[in-house]
């Protein structure tokens, strides 16, 4: 719950050196803040709008559309299954059943712990390795129950670590800025925005 | 066309000409030496010092290959059309692939970014992009890692960005990922959350991307799949792509198939093949169908297409074929359902999918949509009303007139109508199980039964 802390703050502004516009950096920058604190606080979004020249209310109206962005905090580990049609058709409501008597939690809710949070989600192209899900987006495949118990023991005994890193982290490489940028998009569309 | 070979990527039988999946059984394909190692970036070496931007597409045109997001229009009109003179433009790649039963897109990125960045480079030469912008869905951290790592070696090897390759062509690529949201797969989407906002379509016409799009400027917005086949088509020429697969859909493309197969896979297959080839001929790719049993339906482009039933089975992927029969190959995504399907889950299901996707931008949609999924729901549970399948089809007519394919619009997207594919198919050829649970409060005789349970709750 608080600001974008100094590195990130440097981070979010080569995000925004990428971008003819600002606001369209705004989605990557969110996602940096969620990194950050597992979550959207809302300190962090008021951060972002005073960085990017928003109104707190233009970061939320946009945030709030898309599903990956929390406002509250969720679990270290959010564990999503898949129960679209491929999964449905070979197990995936049998293995969120699973998740969910093993976990001790029904879907859409998080452990009292905060170690997991337990989702019901739409397809998440892994269609021919159903039933599939994602650990914070990192697949597994072919999941059966005792595989399940399995990661859930690790996760628990601190393992898997390195296949799992914590809720909002996405790419752990950051693009930066690189030497030989062109810088012709910004460029051009400044131009044409000066009209 | 059933005697045309097919071929199984990834992870088995790797045999006869891969276009765009070479690499997926390569250790190292994904790693800037990898690609390099076996013919990577020849083809942008040959664009941008022997051949002009108009060459290029040219060569583009000539193999008529059709975009593999979902339309399945030709990359080589679509680039036409960009209005002559007006500057910037802009190259947006659509890699936000989450159309049910469609896995594709996020294999070519976590296994050969290479290969896209690649067909990028070429794209963004012929059509003079001042930027490429390569949106790659939210939930695929790997992808985005793989890309992040292969876009930072093209940087340094002076691939992109300023002066590539000592020649006076410059321009970058940024990659952007979103956060979790089916429509913004929808080109105009993609760009409202491309410019920051809320991915909900905008109204066409007027803003078909390639005279409005990005910032209202021109803009060309390409699947994944599709320009990864650009670096091939450059470095074998347009006519020998054309000579590959169907004369009406023009060269490989990659199928997922799911389901109820014995071994469900990703292959990349010249277009025409038959669905019956794939299922059941050539014992490598699936094999048939689990427990000896026998398809009771399929669907062959993703969860948006009109299913298809076993006298399908021997029709020629292509698209032409495929449009008449009333489907569409959409996103090359081939759902198998054995004779063990409730079609009734089958179809809720699909239609759940949609209710929660829907942007709520138009009404038929956004009510439409919700209103299925309860009545489907209620039927599952056992509490159908002898009215609910009229009241079905009631609404689906409000979101596309005629339930004709192509469907008639109300609505400002294809999503809604996309709601209406599932329930047209099911209860035109399954009415009898729809009746039966709501006579009876369950599935007929013989079908498997889902733990499915209330809750569709998000965090
Ligand atoms: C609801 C909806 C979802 C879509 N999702 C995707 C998608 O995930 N990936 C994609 O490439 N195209 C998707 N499309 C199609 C795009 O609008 C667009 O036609 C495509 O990206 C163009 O690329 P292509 O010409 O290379 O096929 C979707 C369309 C609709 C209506
Ligand atoms: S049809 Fe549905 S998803 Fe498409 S714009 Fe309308 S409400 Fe949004
Ligand atoms: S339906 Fe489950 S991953 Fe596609």
């Amino acid at each position: 719950m608080s600001r974008l802390n100094d590195a990130n703050l440097a981070v979010a502004k080569e995000t925004i050196a990428r971008y003819p516009r600002v606001k369209s950096a705004l989605i990557p920058v969110l996602h940096l803040a969620q990194e950050q604190d597992g979550y959207v606080s809302t300190e962090a979004m008021a951060h972002i709008a005073e960085l990017m020249g928003l109104t707190p209310a233009e970061v939320y109206g946009t945030a709030s559309f898309y599903e990956m962005f929390k406002f509250e905090p969720v679990g270290r580990y959010c564990i999503n299954v898949c129960t679209n049609i491929s999964c449905q058709l070979v197990g995936g409501w049998e293995l969120l059943e699973h998740a969910e008597e093993a976990l001790g939690i029904k879907a859409g809710s998080t452990t009292p712990d905060q170690m997991f949070t337990l989702e019901d989600v739409e397809c998440i192209a892994a269609c021919t390795e159903a039933p599939a899900l994602q650990v914070n987006y990192r697949y597994r495949n072919k999941v059966t129950p005792a595989q399940f118990d399995a990661m859930i023991t690790a996760l628990r005994a601190g393992e898997l670590v390195d296949e799992f890193p914590p809720h909002g982290t996405l790419s752990r490489i950051r693009q930066g800025l690189p030497e030989n940028w062109a810088d012709t998009g910004r460029t051009a569309q400044a131009e044409v925005d000066a009209r | 066309m059933t005697d045309t070979p097919a071929y199984h990527v990834p992870g088995m039988v790797p045999t006869g000409p891969k276009l765009i999946t070479g690499r997926f059984d390569q250790v190292d394909g994904f790693t800037y030496e990898g690609y390099v190692n076996t013919g990577g970036y020849t083809a942008l070496r040959r664009a941008l010092t022997e051949m002009t931007p108009a060459q290029v597409h040219d060569e583009v045109r000539t193999s008529e290959m059709q975009g593999r997001g979902g339309a399945g229009f030709p990359a080589g009109t679509k680039w036409g059309f960009l209005p002559a003179g007006v500057f910037p433009r802009y190259l947006v790649i659509n890699g936000d692939e989450s159309e049910p039963g469609t896995y594709k897109d996020r294999l070519l990125m976590e296994r050969d970014p290479h290969q896209l960045i690649e067909g990028v480079l070429i794209a963004a030469y012929a059509i003079g992009a001042a930027q490429a912008f390569l949106y790659v869905r939210g939930e695929m951290a790997l992808a985005q890692e793989r890309l992040v790592l292969a876009l930072k070696d093209a940087y340094a090897n002076n691939l992109v960005g300023r002066n590539i390759l000592g020649t006076d062509f410059s321009v970058d690529i940024t990659l952007t990922w979103g956060a979790g949201a089916y429509i913004v797969g929808e080109e105009t989407a993609l760009i409202e959350s491309l410019e920051g906002e809320r991915g909900m379509p905008r109204l066409k016409p007027p803003y078909f991307p390639a005279a409005k799009g990005l910032y209202m400027q021109p803009t060309i917005v390409n699947n994944v799949e599709t320009l990864a086949n650009v670096p091939w088509i450059i470095n074998h020429g347009g006519q020998e792509f054309h000579d590959i697969g169907a004369p009406t859909s023009t060269g490989m493309r990659i199928f997922a198939v799911s389901g109820h197969v014995n071994s469900p896979g990703v292959f990349e297959v010249p277009n025409g093949v038959t669905t019956f080839r794939m299922l059941f001929e050539a014992p490598e790719y699936c094999g048939g169908i689990r427990n000896g049993s026998s398809v009771k339906a399929f669907i062959p482009g993703g969860a948006s297409a009109m299913w298809f039933f076993p006298e399908h089975l021997d029709m020629a992927l292509d698209k032409p074929t495929v449009d008449q029969a009333g489907s569409m190959l959409g996103s090359g995504a081939i759902v198998v359902m054995d004779e063990t399907t409730d079609m009734v889950a089958a179809c809720w299901r699909i239609v759940r999918f949609f209710s929660r996707e829907s942007c709520g931008k138009c009404t038929p949609c956004r009510e439409g949509t919700t209103w299925l999924e309860r009545i489907l729901k209620r039927i599952l549970d056992g509490h159908g009303r002898p009215e609910d399948l009229d009241t079905l089809l009631e609404v689906c007519e409000s979101i596309s007139p005629g339930i004709a394919w192509p469907p008639r619009q109300t609505t400002i997207c294809p999503l809604g109508p996309s709601a209406v594919s599932p329930i047209a198919s099911a209860v035109r050829k399954f009415r009898h199980e729809f009746e039966h649970y709501v006579q009876f409060g369950r599935p007929i005789e013989g079908v498997h039964q889902h733990a499915i349970h209330g809750s569709v709750a998000h965090v």
